[in-house]
């Protein structure tokens, strides 16, 4: 049973990190930074080329996390394959006992690193998920046809940006994934909570039920949230979290020291999980780190969190 | 309309290195509104094709390039003339049409961008990809399919800005136009509906229609 789906259904407080595979095919930095995770996450969730940019693929540090014994999410996007080869890597996924999987439509190639390449968007991540989510009920592939042996069952989520207007057409699409078979999702990253809560609130006057996790990005810098807020869509960093983030910069240069806003932006993640938690935000958090994954431990537990 | 574009010179008179004699097609339909292939472009390729050492044998204007038995009809006025190749001046359509025509080389002088709506005088913008199953009954009359850089038909993705595109910020969001048409039009309950995947099948390529199939 996917570890995540335990987690969530248990009532414990579920943690996911992210980590993209290298671009390249030398592993072990990620493997290193699974052991740091392993044992303080429920899964360690693998980005599908985030940003369009060419990188190893998602199945295959899947794979790598499942034999060091880290649960991994399997990120599908609908941007590189059809649904025949998303189906193919998904059952080779289950043949490796990988059960937990994220789809998403992904961002178009015309903003990643190899603009060349063909958008495809056979299935957006509603599409995905229903494929998947027929495929499990049906016993049968994406043409009907029948599979040998029984099909693949996985715990199925997907994502939702709650900084957007018009907000109904997020809620929208929100409906269309939990009906499509998403049982959890997890959201953009969030800077403000009461904006997250906001967010919550509709969801819940939609009608739509289905656990959301928070998604975390530990910022480095000032000016790592001015460029997010300037280029990433749906990411909102408040004004005043970026005053304290270039203060703490201004403060480390008077005193000689480094890396202090980088500390301030693990501390702020750290207060804004502890609380979701504590006030029952979100049944849990999804922490993206951007290749910082070896402070997701500390960060956690700084937030006092522990599996 | 087919919306054309002009290759660029040096491309066209690359392909006719090896070429003296030649006649040129025009079109009076699409290519004609394109600025690409009517009356006054013919003429400035009959001069670009003499200064650079071309003898342009002939030309014609068919009513419309795409219809085959019409630029046969058209195609004689050249066809004697001893062109040793031909030059078109309409869409990809077009040019093929003259190609099955004719036993010389045919070349295009014109990129063939989309299908498109003129909004004023060579001002064109994409609006229908010919996916083969239309969906503007649900869509508010707002294609999601040309108009969404993904071509998605369950809504958005999250990566809108101010209602701008992510992959190309001079477009509006496919999906903000269709919500605005739907509650502007007292449909916004089109929103919720769940449009079923309709797959890929209806466009394997490339398609034949012929209505005369039943009444034979």
């Amino acid at each position: 049973m996917s570890e995540l789906k335990r987690a969530l259904e248990s009532g414990a407080f579920a943690v996911t990190a992210e980590m993209a595979p290298p671009k390249g095919w030398d592993f072990s930095q990620q493997l290193e930074d699974a052991t740091l995770l392993r044992g303080k996450v429920h899964a360690v969730n693998v980005t599908d080329m985030q940003s369009a940019c060419l990188r190893a693929s998602s199945l295959g540090l899947c794979v790598h996390l499942k034999q060091a014994g880290v649960e991994p999410i399997l990120q599908m996007t609908g941007r590189d394959r059809n649904r025949m080869g998303i189906l193919a890597d998904a059952l080779s996924a289950a043949s490796f006992g990988i059960d937990t999987v994220l789809a998403l439509t992904g961002d178009h190639p015309a903003v990643g690193d190899c603009r060349d390449a063909k958008p495809v968007y056979d299935l957006d991540s509603v599409g995905i998920l229903r494929m998947l989510s027929a495929v499990e009920e049906a016993g049968t592939d994406c043409g009907g046809n029948p599979l040998s042996g029984p099909p693949p069952a996985f715990f199925k989520g997907a994502a939702v940006t709650p900084v957007y207007e018009p907000r109904i057409l997020q809620l929208n699409k929100l409906r269309q994934k939990v009906e499509a078979g998403a049982r959890y999702i997890q959201t953009q990253g969030i800077f403000d909570l009461d904006e997250l809560k906001r967010f919550l609130e509709a969801v819940e006057e939609a009608g739509i039920r289905v656990p959301i996790m928070a998604g975390i990005i530990p910022l480095k810098s000032a000016g790592m949230a001015r460029f997010m807020n300037e280029n990433v869509p749906g990411i909102a960093v408040p004004e005043e979290m970026i005053a304290r983030l270039d203060a703490a910069a201004a403060e480390g240069k008077e005193k000689g020291l480094k890396g202090l806003s980088a500390k301030l932006g693990m501390e702020l993640a750290a207060e804004m999980i502890a609380r979701i938690r504590d006030e029952h935000i979100c049944p849990g958090v999804h922490i993206m780190a951007i290749g910082a994954e070896r402070n997701v431990p500390v960060i956690l537990d700084m937030a006092g969190i522990r599996l | 309309m087919i919306i054309t574009q002009k290759k660029p010179r040096e491309e066209l008179l690359a392909m006719l290195e090896e070429v003296t004699k030649v006649a040129l097609v025009g079109c009076g339909q699409c290519a004609s509104a394109c600025q690409t292939g009517g009356a006054k472009e013919l003429e400035e390729m009959r001069a670009l094709l003499e200064e650079n050492g071309k003898e342009v044998v002939g030309s014609v204007l068919p009513d419309e390039c795409c219809h085959k038995l019409l630029v046969k009809k058209d195609l004689k006025a050249v066809r004697d003339a001893g062109a040793e190749a031909i030059v078109g001046l309409s869409c990809g359509d077009g040019v093929q049409t003259v190609a099955d025509n004719v036993s010389i080389p045919v070349y295009p002088a014109n990129n063939t961008m989309f299908l498109g709506q003129i909004e004023r005088v060579g001002m064109f913008n994409e609006y229908c990809k010919m996916c083969g199953d239309c969906v503007l009954g649900s869509t508010g009359g707002v294609c999601p399919i040309t108009r969404c850089a993904k071509s998605l038909v369950n809504g958005p993705c999250g990566g809108q800005k101010n209602g701008k595109c992510e992959v190309n910020p001079d477009n509006d969001c496919a999906w903000i136009l269709i919500y605005k048409r739907l509650e502007a039009t007292g449909q916004l309950d089109k929103l919720g509906q769940t449009r079923p995947d309709k797959g890929h099948a209806a466009v394997a390529y490339p398609r034949h229609i012929n209505l005369r199939e039943k009444r034979a």
